[in-house]
């Protein structure tokens, strides 16, 4: 069983995903960050590889994945940070990304060497559902990787039960149409969550863009198995003075009672 | 690979949007309802009579059209072979670019939407969008790289004058690539009555083929007018610019399925093209991602995509529509490429022989004539996509160096 599946066994409501960028903000600081948020509550890693034309991303993890980028992030690089990861961590990992860098790298290495240092999942939001059946998807499932497909409030019903039929671990609901970073109305998000939960889909279910803090969590978790924090964490992390203290201060931040 | 369609009719991608290996709709789930509804519609309202009589009576009465097919006398004596001008640069607004606008501001009419974003590089393609929201009476807003918007001053104004806000992008290179990516997520972010209106044939299926389709008015009328003068109309080579490669692409497609026809595709070399300086992306790049399709795109080993540079704004872009990939791959096409010092000399030759300011982007086009080894039975058309109104302050520079 996945370490995602497992998870979702134990704990179906308030699952907490934050995403962090790679190699931000120190190149090295990787594996500092993830045992930081694993310590401090969370329940999921999304650890992002930064890329130069991040389309579905907002202007604060676009910046972080430029100083990522000026730092020396590349995939190889990633790969030996995470090669002895799961000494420490024992969370999921999921690794999220843009294709043409993993393109580059092979894809099918890419799975590999995925799988071998112990990631769980991968995020690709430019990965859509026509290439995912026709070329990419088998090597992914053949890698034993879970697979995240996104789905927004306009995803039509026949389409988002097939994103929901081939992912697996999780799926991830998009707020609203929107990138990441961007405000949301919640009263609307409601709405598209209730009907998400009463269409009892094959996967629980993380909400993404627009949760920030204790609010926001709180808000999608009454429809929503969890939900998924980043640009607000990347936003603290620019500002914090260190990666603990500044991950400890979010995270009782979005997790006090 | 199963999803490689054999291409025998070059005009049409496969059903996904490909063109050999290259296309598709690399896409985030955020767009997947606007870029299906477009796929689904766009061949459809094109077809419609009613829509292409609207269209051509505009082309015809507002953006000026037919242009001239001109027999640039000088000019031919002096390469040896027949040169003839198609001269886009008399277009509404001094490019090609607005055949493509006019089409999709009226597909977005009857797609219901009421307000138009759009990317510009050289502002070009932001004036002929700006020009035509104001012509139907649109909210307009154009992104384009902050780089851009300093050295395309005069474009910038004249969006502006038009009703268009005008955004600049911030971010990367703060070029074309960058305010294609902020226009696409600001596409992301607009409700779904907002239509995008790319002004090259790159994006996601439908964009390439879309445009490549708004834009094939130029190989149309170029057919009818060469028939006219010579008796055929074939010509033996048609020599355009190539960025994205809009203007390329409508003055190739009715000679795509004709073998005999050369298809010549100019790309900037910048400074040379292995100077680190350049955007000759066929000759420097390889197969990505860049924009939601896949092509030819200039990146580094890593997968991250580099920064271009041309003298033109409208070259400066570091991929090529799917369409023009695989005419280089398939080896349909020829491609060559022009330095920023080249380019100059031409816009400043073409002026003092023939009487036409060529745009930047232009004049790499005809740099390579003198390289093509041609005969003087040959017949050759160069696409004259723009006029150099846009350009004076860089022609002025230029003029200051020699003086």
């Amino acid at each position: 069983m996945s370490r995602l599946t497992e998870l979702f066994e134990q704990k179906n409501t308030r699952v907490l995903n934050v995403y962090c960028t790679a190699g931000y903000p120190q190149l090295n600081s990787t594996l500092e960050v993830m045992e930081s948020l694993q310590k401090n509550g969370a329940d999921i890693i999304e650890l992002g590889m930064p890329y130069s034309d991040p389309l579905a991303d907002g202007e604060v993890i676009q910046s972080s994945s430029l100083v990522a980028l000026n730092n020396g992030m590349t995939i190889d690089t990633l790969f030996e940070q995470l090669a002895t990861m799961r000494t420490t961590i024992h969370i999921p990992v999921v690794l999220m990304g843009y294709m043409n860098p993993i393109l580059q790298y092979g894809f099918e290495d890419f799975c590999k060497k995925a799988k071998s240092v112990g990631v769980d999942g991968l995020i690709l939001p430019d990965l859509p559902l026509y290439e995912f059946e026709q070329v990419y998807g088998a090597t992914i499932k053949l890698n034993d990787l879970d697979f995240i497909f996104l789905v927004t409030p306009e995803t039509p019903e026949t389409r988002l039960r097939k994103l929901d039929s081939l992912s697996s671990g999780f799926l991830y609901a998009v707020s609203s149409s929107a990138t990441t970073g961007t405000d949301k109305d919640f009263s609307k998000v409601a709405v598209y969550l209730k009907r998400l939960k009463s269409m009892q889909l094959k996967n629980p279910f993380l909400v993404g863009f627009g949760i920030k803090d204790k609010a926001s969590f709180d808000a999608v978790n009454a429809f929503a198995n969890g939900a998924i924090i980043g640009s607000a964490y990347i936003q603290a992390l620019s500002k914090g003075k260190d990666v603990e203290t500044t991950t400890k201060t979010f995270l009782q931040g979005v997790l006090s009672n | 690979m199963h999803l490689f369609n054999e291409l025998t009719n070059y005009q049409q991608p496969s059903e996904e949007g490909y063109y050999g290996q290259y296309g598709g709709a690399y896409i985030p789930e955020m767009l997947y309802s606007n870029v299906e509804t477009l796929k689904h519609q766009y061949l459809q309202i094109m077809e419609d009579p009613a829509f292409k009589a609207e269209v051509a009576a505009l082309l015809k009465d507002y953006v000026g059209r037919p242009t001239p097919l001109f027999y640039a006398e000088r000019l031919s004596a002096e390469i040896g072979a027949k040169i003839y001008l198609k001269r886009e640069d008399l277009c509404h607004t001094g490019a090609h670019k607005i055949n493509n606008t006019i089409g999709q501001i009226i597909l977005a009419q009857r797609l219901g939407k009421k307000k138009i974003i759009a990317e510009t590089g050289a502002g070009q393609h932001g004036v002929a969008t700006a020009t035509v929201c104001a012509l139907k009476g649109m909210e307009c807003v154009v992104y384009m790289g902050e780089k851009d918007i300093e050295r395309q001053a005069p474009n910038v104004a004249r969006m502006k004058m038009l009703g268009a806000k005008v955004v600049p992008a911030v971010s990367g290179s703060k070029t074309l690539k960058d305010a294609t990516n902020e226009a696409i997520r600001a596409w992301i972010n607009e409700p779904d009555t907002t239509h995008y209106i790319i002004g090259s044939v790159v994006g996601p299926h439908p964009y390439p083929d879309m445009v490549a389709r708004f834009q094939s008015v130029i190989s149309a009328e170029m057919r009818t007018q060469l028939e006219a003068v010579t008796g055929s109309a074939l010509p033996t080579h048609v020599v355009a610019c190539v960025g994205g490669g809009s203007n390329a692409a409508g003055a190739f497609y009715h000679y795509l399925n004709e073998p005999t026809v050369e298809l010549v595709a100019v790309e900037a070399a910048g400074h040379g093209v292995h100077s680190g300086m350049s955007a000759a992306t066929t000759q420097l790049g390889s197969a990505g991602i860049l924009h939601g399709s896949k092509s030819i795109v200039m990146q580094t080993k890593d997968g991250q995509v580099v920064e271009p540079h041309s003298i033109s704004a409208g070259l400066d872009y570091p991929g090529i529509g799917p369409l023009h990939a695989f005419l280089y791959e398939s080896k349909r096409g020829t491609f060559m490429s022009a330095t920023d010092e080249d380019a100059l000399k031409w816009a400043f030759h073409l002026s003092e022989i023939e009487g036409i300011i060529p745009a930047l982007e232009t004049a790499h086009a005809f740099a390579v004539l003198p390289e093509m080894n041609l005969k003087p039975t040959d017949i050759v058309i160069v696409c004259l996509s723009g006029r150099g109104d846009k350009d004076l302050a860089t022609y002025m520079q230029a003029m200051d160096m020699k003086a």
